[in-house]
């Protein structure tokens, strides 16, 4: 089986006069946690959305869970899982039916869709919250009910856009023990964030500044090449060259 | 394929169900609007009060005063001084006072004879309110001319709807309007939440194709709108005697195809409208507002200034207001109204186009 999960070369995405993503080219392994980073306006969000096969490439190649990003992109979303910064589930239905849903969505049978069900329940001990909404839930649950939604479907690679933002640290730190945990079972994870200690976390980051991608590597690497004691202040190095974002 | 549609389908009637108070709303605004506008608001003009001056009360004079008193329409107040006239009115005491000459036996006999007299009879209306003193006008005459059964020169004769009922004009004009703020706003304010919420993003990035999104969103309001229909139809037909002589087939048919257009109309806001308020604002102030002036519901399409007047034909409800008078209230057959069903499925089609490429491009 193919070992790497995400390939692209020189992929590049035009808006008019305007290069959101210029010629960004890396690779993913399988059961890699690849954190994704970038100001505000880098271009994160556009290239993430080329990877899921939402927006069509300008020009470059690539290719997801062995999927063409040009050619595929329905091919891709099937086999992909997707979380995002803002709440991804349904307020006003219940948790239980939330999982049902979005078991439809994946083509889950109703064996597999209970059998999948109950796992996630008793993983987030949750069972007894079984028929409580979604809404009325404590922020924590939300976050980690979401992201076993997001993977239901067992999917090869999940993306997830700044999926801690604006959550406490306690509950940051329980997310991210989730994350590894499905990184051991061999999923592979695309993170992007707003916060340079999760980037501690990852096994590989990637830097991107103007729509580029200016540095790409193990964090404790990154840090040796720019002599920084941090994530954070590897960070700033590479941002102060910015020309857009904020 | 199928399953993730129901599962779609499941998600939006639980969305729907789950708001228990939008949903008796949307359930009871139809029941509350036809009873409203069948039995409190009414254009006719009831229990107008009415007093006589005359200077004796002779036999002709006493059988329009038992006339008066006899009509649902008129409360008959008695006889006053031709002093008291101004005060009265003043007081808003009476609405209309009829004084009859003192010369009204001989002119009458004379008039009868086929001598040309003057006018024997005044009305004096106060006119504040120039509705009621129109309609007033019109019925006192009706029924003071028809005591005078010999001269009748004019025969007056109400085609449709002889009693002038108003339910019969509000009907129509009701069910335009109700399935367009129905359809059309709810679809398109639950379609904007999901984008404000974020939860469509997440939808677009699953497996399932966007068309099925959006017609899964639409399925229960259709079904809503379908209970909507049959309780305007009962109420029209049992409660308010609305005769449906067309046939209730080409009024369902018809209704359906407006219900198909809202729903087009309301995916169209929702291409458009990036937030909740937005998408409210949008099918409340520029659809609903100039449907309701442009349609006939309220006003005449004919009083409108020339430069207006190609308006209303781009007006959806327009067509269907004017279908289904024809169907409920003429009673013609569904042949009478292929050239609105024509139009309405043009209009349908071509909101249906604008939408799905708008929505596309959105994506994008």
């Amino acid at each position: 089986m193919n070992n790497t999960v995400i390939s692209v070369k020189g992929l590049t995405k035009r808006f008019g006069d305007f290069t959101a993503v210029n010629c960004i080219s890396f690779d993913v392994k399988r059961g890699e946690i690849f954190g994704f980073l970038g100001a505000n306006g880098a271009g994160k969000t556009t290239a993430m959305r080329m990877l899921c096969g939402l927006s069509y490439p300008t020009s470059g190649s690539g290719t997801v869970v062995g999927f063409d990003v040009t050619r595929e992109g329905e091919k891709i979303k099937r086999h992909i899982g997707y979380m995002s910064q803002r709440f991804s589930l349904y307020n006003d239905l219940t948790v239980w039916e939330n999982i049902r849903l979005f078991a439809g969505i994946y083509g889950l049978s109703k064996a597999e869709t209970i059998e999948r069900a109950n796992e996630i329940l008793a993983r987030l001990d949750i069972t007894s919250e079984r028929d409580t909404l979604v809404g009325s839930l404590p922020l924590g649950w939300k976050q980690k009910l979401s992201f076993a939604v997001a993977t239901i479907h067992r999917p090869e690679l999940v993306f997830l856009d700044e999926p801690t933002g604006g959550v406490d640290p306690i509950t940051r730190r329980q997310f991210w023990e989730m994350i590894y945990e499905a990184a051991d079972n061999g999923t592979s994870i695309f993170v992007t964030t707003h916060y340079m200690d999760e980037a501690e976390y990852c096994s590989r980051v990637s830097i991107m500044v103007d729509g580029e991608v200016r540095a790409i590597d193990t964090p404790t690497r990154l840090k040796e090449q720019f002599a920084a004691e941090s994530m954070d202040e590897v960070f700033r190095i590479l941002a102060r060259g910015a020309k857009r974002g904020d | 394929m199928k399953q993730k549609f129901s599962s779609f389908i499941k998600k939006e009637s639980l969305h729907i169900l789950r708001d228990v108070r939008t949903m008796m709303i949307v359930l009871l605004i139809p029941v509350v609007l036809m009873i409203l506008f069948g039995f409190a608001i009414s254009t006719e003009v009831n229990n107008l009060n009415v007093a006589i001056v005359a200077s004796n009360h002779s036999e002709s004079v006493r059988q329009v005063a038992d006339k008066l008193s006899a009509n649902p329409y008129f409360s008959f107040l008695g006889y006053i001084d031709n002093s008291d006239i101004d005060i009265k009115l003043r007081k808003g005491e009476v609405d209309a006072i009829i004084v009859f000459d003192k010369d009204y036996d001989r002119l009458l006999s004379q008039r009868s004879q086929g001598v040309d007299t003057p006018p024997a009879i005044q009305f004096i209306f106060d006119a504040s309110n120039t509705n009621i003193a129109q309609t007033g006008a019109a019925y006192l005459q009706n029924v003071i001319s028809s005591d005078l059964t010999h001269q009748e020169m004019l025969n007056l004769h109400l085609l449709y709807n002889p009693q002038m009922k108003s339910a019969y004009n509000f009907v129509p004009g009701i069910m335009g309007l109700i399935f367009i703020l129905i359809c059309a706003m709810m679809t398109s304010v639950s379609i904007v939440r999901e984008k404000e919420v974020g939860t469509l993003e997440v939808l677009l990035v699953s497996p399932v194709r966007p068309i099925k999104i959006i017609l899964a969103k639409m399925v229960p309001y259709f079904l809503i709108s379908c209970i909507n229909l049959a309780t305007i139809l009962l109420i029209a037909r049992y409660l308010l005697d609305v005769p449906m002589s067309g046939g209730m087939g080409g009024i369902i048919t018809i209704s359906i195809i407006y219900l198909i257009l809202s729903l087009m109309l309301g995916l169209l806001i929702s291409t458009i409208a990036s937030s909740q308020v937005i998408a409210l604002l949008v099918s409340a102030m520029v659809m609903m507002l100039p449907m309701m002036m442009l349609s006939g519901m309220v006003f005449p399409i004919e009083n409108l200034p020339t430069v207006l007047k190609p308006l209303p034909y781009i007006v959806p409800a327009r067509w269907y207001i004017e279908a289904i008078r024809k169907l409920m209230i003429m009673g013609l057959p569904f042949s009478a109204v292929l050239k609105e069903v024509g139009i309405l499925i043009f209009m349908t089609f071509a909101f249906m186009g604008i939408a799905l490429k708008n929505f596309k491009n959105r994506l994008e």
